[in-house]
C-alpha cells in the first residue's frame, strides 16, 4: 500500500531504520546535498571575495612591489600605513574624497528625488519614458558614457559645453582641464541618480493614494503634500540610498580614471580609490607598489564591512535569512 | 494651464544633458564632422567602415582587430552569463530549500557582499589571479567577473525558488528522486523566466564590464570593445569623434536592446519578478 507520508516523517523512519553508523558518515550523509549545490558557489566566493579581503590586509602589511616580484617582498609592519599617514598628498587626496562623495552624493539624492516626485506628479507614460532617459547611462558601457562626456567638454568647436554657454559670454575652454570638477560631478552625478529615482520611485507609488486625497480635500497645495506627507514616508528609502551611495562613492573611480584620470596636474582630482588603483595596477611611474596600494585599499575595505553591516543592520535583513519552508532529508 | 506644464518643462531641462549626449552619439557617426550638435560635413556612412573595411581606419591601425574583438566580448559576456546562471541557480535553490550548518551565514554574507564594494577588492584580486596562472587571461578575467555577479545571482535565485510552490517538488522526493534529479527535472524548469532575466542581466553587465578587463588583461591579446574603445579615447585630445562615435554607437547598441528586452520580459512575468525586478534595476551598477 502507498501511503503518502509528510516529510519530516519519512525522514524520521528512514533514519530509525538506519544501522549504526559513524560521525562522519553521518555528517557526509547529511551535508553532501548541501556540498555540492553549495560548493561552485562557495569555492568563488572563496577564491574572489574572501581570499582578496585577507590578502588585501596582509599584503598591506609589505612591501610588495614591481620590483619586489611576487615572492622576495618582506613584512614591513605599519610602515605603509604611516606612509599615507605622512605622505605629502595624503591631505589633498582625502579633501578630494571627501568634497566628491559629498557633492555627488547630494547631486544624487536631490536630483533623484526631484526626478521622481516629477515623474509621478506627470502624466504615467510620460513619466515612465523620462524614467527609461535616465536609466540610459547607468545600462550604457561606461567607457561609451564617458567618451560622450569628453566631447561634451572638448575644446572649441567641438564640445557642446562651450556651443551651449557661449550665448551667455562664456569664453570657449577645454573643460576638463580648466573645470575638472565639475565634469566629474556631471558624469558621476547622471549615472548615480538614477539609483534613488528607482527607490524613490517605488516607494511614492507605494503610498496608499488615500492620504493624498485626504490632504487635497483638507486644501493642500502640491508643497505641502510633497513637504508633509511623502517626504516624511520616503525616510527609509532617502536613508538608504544614502548609505548605500556613500560606501560606493567612496570605492567608486571608474568614470574619473576614464575622464580626468585624477588630473589636471599633480592629483587635481584624484581620489583615494583612484590612488589605490594607480599605486597598485596602473602607476605612472612603472613600479607598481601592491603594499602601499593594498595599504590604501584596506582602508576602503574595512570602511566597506563596516558600512554594509550597518546597512544590513539598520534595514533588519535579518528577516530575509530565516529558515526555509521546505525540507526534507 | 501654464501651470501645469511646469513640471513637464522642468523634467525635460533636467533630462537635457541626456538626451544631448545620446543624440550626439547617434547622428555624429553619420556625418563627416559634428561641431557641438552642427554638422558640419555631408551625411555619409564613412565612420562606419570599421566594419566592413576595417584597414583602411586609420584609429584603428596597431589596435586590436574589431571582428576577433567583438567575438571575444560575447564570448567573455556569455561565459560570465553561463556561470553566473550555474552556480548561482545551484546556491540559490540549497539556500531556499535546505536546511544546512553554514546557511545563515552564507545568506548573510552574501547579502553584505552584494552591497560591498567589490572594486576595492581588485588589488588582492591580481595576486590570486597570478597564484592561479589565470593573469592575463580571458578565462581569469572572465572568473572574477561571474564571482563578483554572484551576489545579486544567488539573491535573486532564492528569491526564484521561494516563489515556486513546493508540493511537485515534494511529490518528486518522495517518491524517491534525488535532490539534483529534482532540483533539474522539476523546479529549474519552473524558474525559466526567472533563469532569463538573470541570464540576460549577467550578459548585459559582462557585456559593459570596463574595469576587470583593463586590470587584468593588460597585454591585449584577446581585447574586448570596452578596451578598444577606450583605447582610441585615451589617445588624446584630438580625437576623429565620427569614426569612435559609430564604434561607440555599434557597442552600446546591443546592451541597450537586450535591456529593453529584459525589461519588456519582467513586465510580463508575474509575482516572481516583481520583486526580482527592483532588485535587478537597483543593483544594475554600484553608483
Amino acid at each position: 500500500m502507498a501511503v503518502i507520508e509528510p516529510a519530516a516523517a519519512t525522514g524520521v523512519a528512514r533514519r530509525a531504520a538506519a544501522p549504526p553508523e559513524g560521525a562522519a558518515r553521518r555528517w557526509w550523509r547529511d551535508n553532501a546535498t548541501a556540498l555540492f549545490f553549495m560548493g561552485p558557489a562557495a569555492l568563488l566566493v572563496l577564491l574572489f571575495f574572501l581570499a582578496p579581503a585577507v590578502i588585501t590586509l596582509g599584503m598591506s602589511l609589505t612591501d610588495m612591489a614591481t620590483s619586489t616580484g611576487l615572492s622576495n617582498w618582506q613584512w614591513v609592519g605599519l610602515e605603509n600605513y604611516e606612509r599615507i599617514f605622512r605622505g605629502r598628498f595624503t591631505a589633498l587626496i582625502f579633501g578630494n574624497t571627501l568634497f566628491y562623495v559629498a557633492a555627488t552624493l547630494s547631486f544624487n539624492l536631490l536630483v533623484g528625488l526631484g526626478v521622481a516626485l516629477l515623474s509621478v506628479h506627470v502624466e504615467p507614460r510620460t513619466g515612465t519614458l523620462f524614467r527609461a532617459l535616465w536609466l540610459l547611462p547607468r545600462i550604457s558601457p561606461s567607457v561609451v558614457y564617458a567618451l560622450m562626456w569628453t566631447w561634451a567638454a572638448a575644446d572649441a568647436p567641438f564640445g557642446v559645453i562651450n556651443q551651449l554657454v557661449e550665448p551667455f559670454g562664456v569664453a570657449p575652454r577645454f573643460w576638463l582641464a580648466t573645470d575638472p570638477w565639475l565634469i566629474v560631478l556631471l558624469i558621476n552625478g547622471f549615472v548615480g541618480a538614477s539609483l534613488g529615482m528607482l527607490v524613490f520611485t517605488s516607494a511614492i507609488q507605494s503610498i496608499p493614494e488615500d492620504l493624498f486625497r485626504a490632504a487635497r480635500v483638507d486644501g493642500a497645495n502640491a508643497w505641502q503634500i510633497v513637504r508633509r506627507i511623502t517626504l516624511p514616508l520616503l525616510r527609509w528609502p532617502i536613508l538608504f540610498v544614502l548609505t548605500y551611495q556613500t560606501m560606493s562613492l567612496f570605492a567608486s573611480y571608474e568614470y574619473i580614471f576614464l575622464t580626468t584620470n585624477g588630473g589636471p596636474g599633480l592629483y587635481g582630482t584624484e581620489v583615494w580609490s583612484l590612488w589605490a588603483f594607480h599605486t597598485a595596477l596602473n602607476s605612472y611611474y612603472g613600479n607598481l607598489e601592491f603594499g602601499f596600494g593594498a595599504a590604501l585599499s584596506a582602508v576602503l575595505v574595512v570602511m566597506g564591512v563596516v558600512i554594509s553591516a550597518v546597512l544590513l543592520r539598520l534595514f533588519r535583513f535579518d528577516d530575509l535569512v530565516g529558515d526555509p519552508k521546505v525540507e526534507i532529508t | 494651464m501654464a501651470a501645469r506644464l511646469v513640471p513637464y518643462a522642468v523634467l525635460l531641462l533636467a533630462t537635457l544633458p541626456i538626451l544631448i549626449l545620446y543624440v550626439w552619439l547617434l547622428y555624429s557617426s553619420f556625418f563627416q564632422r559634428v561641431e557641438g550638435l552642427r554638422p558640419v560635413g555631408a551625411f555619409t556612412l564613412d565612420n562606419w567602415r570599421f566594419l566592413w573595411a576595417p584597414e583602411t581606419v586609420e584609429q584603428l591601425r596597431n589596435k586590436a582587430p574589431i571582428i576577433p574583438t567583438t567575438i571575444n566580448t560575447v564570448v567573455f559576456s556569455a561565459s560570465v552569463a553561463g556561470i553566473v546562471l550555474l552556480v548561482s541557480s545551484m546556491a540559490g535553490y540549497a539556500l531556499s530549500r535546505l536546511k544546512f550548518k553554514g546557511r545563515r551565514m552564507f545568506l548573510g554574507g552574501v547579502l553584505l557582499l552584494h552591497s560591498f564594494p567589490t572594486i576595492t577588492l581588485l588589488i588582492a584580486t591580481f595576486v590570486v589571479l597570478r597564484a592561479l596562472g589565470l593573469y592575463d587571461q580571458l578565462v581569469g578575467v572572465i572568473l572574477v567577473k561571474a564571482a563578483f555577479e554572484l551576489p545579486l545571482g544567488i539573491w535573486l535565485m532564492k528569491g526564484f525558488f521561494d516563489t515556486v510552490p513546493w508540493d511537485l517538488e515534494m511529490a518528486a522526493l518522495v517518491d524517491g528522486a534525488s535532490r539534483i534529479t529534482t532540483w533539474r527535472r522539476i523546479v529549474l524548469p519552473l524558474v525559466k523566466p526567472g533563469l532569463l532575466a538573470l541570464g540576460l542581466l549577467a550578459f548585459v553587465e559582462g557585456w559593459k564590464e570596463f574595469l576587470i578587463p583593463f586590470a587584468f588583461m593588460p597585454s591585449g591579446t584577446q581585447a574586448t570593445l570596452a578596451l578598444l574603445v577606450r583605447a582610441i579615447l585615451g589617445e588624446g585630445r584630438f580625437v576623429d569623434y565620427g569614426v569612435l562615435t559609430a564604434l561607440g554607437l555599434f557597442y552600446v547598441l546591443p546592451a541597450l536592446l537586450l535591456f529593453l528586452f529584459l525589461k519588456q520580459l519582467l513586465r510580463g512575468s508575474t509575482a516572481a519578478g516583481s520583486r526580482g525586478r527592483d532588485r535587478a534595476c537597483a543593483s544594475c551598477s554600484k553608483d
